[in-house]
């Protein structure tokens, strides 16, 4: 860049400087990373079993035995919610990985292909669209006995697919009439290759955006589903179950409301600063989910 | 526009049959017999014959089908054996508190979001801006379960404030005051959620309208601050808020069920929950069917007003 032949003085819309991802984002990356490895390792940790109850502390705010306190069984509430994280993060994962697994091959084929196929894919997922996934997701989970990780999982990950389908679609389909494409077309390259070599790279940084939106919903989802008791039974803590279980004793102990209460928004605070961010910083058009 | 709103039209009557197709299935669902879901385990061989009967249980599917949306079309969704209620009945005395509730918070959130939109869109990166863009962002990520839960931990166990805690509900008609105390919190949360979507939304759309030619024009016609936000940059960018509206209000019917739930207040939510636990299909296959379709209504309506408003919209 030194060479004085091309340090001509670049027009501020031509600029390719990125939006500064900044400092906070790199500590919501690390609370994330956090969450995500005390979820796979919690019986490696030097954790109290999460089921176990401590007789001697019943009830208690954080003290030195049990740093967050415990619940009305005398339960370790720290443990509990490293333990609790496993389920919100199975449901974040696992959903969005049935969702963009369907909804982003799809999504580019639909916007790649054009025609008919298009056309028809499209008009299903817009019906499909319409039809209020919350609503269905309850309906399903209530009448789909008994109610598994697993079951879950599918549901919400189905329920998903559409609004995957859209965003992916419509970011395929400007990338899709670029010059490069039809170099690529008129070079002879195959289909397959167009849409792994020159639209999914332009496609990934919108998807990861969007991903990560996305989990941060299904999270909230489950921990909705979990008021409701339509996710995992009790005693397997969920941050959902977690903040359900504490109303009854809410004015005994506040502790076991707020401590879990904390660790979902600062787990969804992080998420979706990290995909808001990366937006600002690829500059892609606003996704929401 | 007659064309636009026919095909439009044509649209919801497609989604409208996919959602009764759907419900209709959900008790299919269910491992056993279709009879002793909707009967219950308790039920005489008698009474099991002649659901048989009325509902063409030994028949196919697609028949099946035919006369199970026959009886809905005629407002028969059937009656549920634990309260021994038409369906239908218990959704009518349901559905009006979800709509108070709904409307209260819509109220509530309009009411903060557009001043505050049209005050920050007017510095963007302001202190006024950054201040309020940075406490949206961050009320975007509490769930609506955690705003109610330390709701009722802050003003109904702390202050101590009577008639907000969980099971105070009381009925519009019989005490308009103390109804709206109880509806206070679970009103708040909801409008917590739809305003931070509505500032967000309308707060973008803003700026992008007042970097506009005919603002630049209402300004050099010297015209005060106060009408040039109104009457110039408002209208259109109240398109983009409606649309957002639409989306947010179809999904608070579904999304307040949560909050309901939690405060015992009987709307529909409270009484899906609770048919759910009951294992009262025929009142849960009812609520679902009701919500989808009202969903469907309100984007439906909310698109028709966006192109009252905007009437390009409907010549696309």
């Amino acid at each position: 860049m030194s060479d004085p032949a091309v340090d001509l003085e670049v027009p501020v819309d031509l600029a390719t400087e990125r939006a500064p991802l900044g400092p906070l984002f790199w500590i919501c990356v690390a609370w994330l990373g956090l969450n995500i490895l005390g979820a796979i390792f919690a019986n490696v940790l030097p954790l109290i079993n999460p089921l176990a109850q401590d007789y001697n502390f019943i009830n208690t705010g954080p003290s030195l035995h049990h740093w967050l306190g415990t619940d009305d069984l005398g339960r370790d509430i720290l443990s509990r919610i490293v333990y609790g994280s496993r389920v919100s993060l199975l449901v974040g994962s696992g959903s969005m990985v049935i969702g963009f697994g369907v909804g982003m091959p799809l999504g580019m084929l639909a916007a790649y292909r054009r025609g008919r196929f298009d056309a028809v894919v499209t008009a299903v997922m817009y019906v499909l669209l319409a039809f209020p996934a919350i609503i269905a997701v309850i309906a399903v989970l209530s009448f789909w006995t008994p109610r598994t990780l697993l079951k879950i999982i599918i549901v919400i990950g189905a329920a998903s697919i559409p609004l995957v389908y859209r965003v992916i679609r419509s970011a395929a389909l400007s990338i899709a009439t670029r010059e490069f494409v039809t170099v690529a077309q008129v070079q002879g390259a195959r289909d397959s290759r167009i849409i792994w070599r020159e639209l999914l790279p332009n496609v990934a940084p919108i998807a990861v955006s969007f991903l990560l939106i996305g989990v941060a919903t299904v999270v909230t989802l489950e921990g909705a589903l979990a008021f409701l008791g339509l996710s995992v039974n009790p005693p397997t803590p969920s941050w959902g179950n977690m903040i359900n279980e504490s109303r009854t004793i809410l004015s005994q102990n506040p502790w076991l409301a707020i401590f879990p209460s904390i660790a979902l928004g600062l787990f969804l605070l992080s998420l979706n600063y990290i995909g808001d961010r990366l937006r600002a910083h690829f500059e892609v058009a606003e996704v929401k989910l | 526009m007659a064309r636009y709103v026919a095909r439009r039209l044509a649209t919801l009557v497609g989604i409208v049959f996919v959602i009764s197709v759907g419900s209709f299935y959900l008790i299919h669902l269910l491992p056993g017999d279709p009879a002793t879901v909707i009967l219950g385990t308790g039920a005489s061989p008698a009474a099991r014959a002649a659901l048989y009967r009325q509902l063409g249980l030994n028949r196919p599917l697609v028949t099946q089908y035919l006369v199970w949306i026959g009886h809905v079309l005629h407002g028969n969704l059937g009656v549920s054996f634990i309260s021994e209620t038409p369906v239908l009945a218990t959704i009518r005395t349901a559905l009006p508190i979800d709509l108070e509730l709904i409307l209260i918070s819509q109220v509530l959130a309009f009411a903060g979001a557009i001043p505050l939109a049209m005050r920050a869109a007017r510095r963007p990166n302001g202190i006024l801006d950054r201040t309020l863009s940075a406490g949206s962002f961050t009320l975007l990520s509490i769930p609506p379960f955690i705003i109610i839960v330390l709701l009722v931990l802050l003003v109904s166990i702390k202050w101590g404030l009577a008639n907000t805690g969980p099971s105070s509900y009381v009925s519009l008609g019989s005490d308009w005051i103390v109804n709206l105390e109880s509806l206070a919190l679970p009103s708040i949360t909801l409008a917590v959620g739809s305003f931070v979507i509505y500032f967000r939304v309308l707060r973008a759309d803003l700026i992008t309208t007042l970097q506009e030619e005919f603002i630049t024009m209402a300004r050099s016609k010297g015209l005060r601050q106060r009408r040039i936000m109104w009457r110039h940059a408002f209208r259109p960018s109240s398109v983009a808020l409606l649309g957002t509206a639409g989306v947010n209000i179809g999904g608070l019917l579904a999304g307040g069920f949560v909050v309901e739930y939690l405060l015992s207040i009987p709307g529909l939510g409270y009484t899906l929950i609770a048919a759910i636990s009951s294992s009262d299909y025929l009142l849960v296959q009812g609520i679902v069917l009701v919500v989808s379709v009202g969903v469907v209504l309100i984007n439906f309506l909310f698109d028709f007003l966006t192109s009252i408003v905007d009437p390009r919209i409907s010549r696309e």
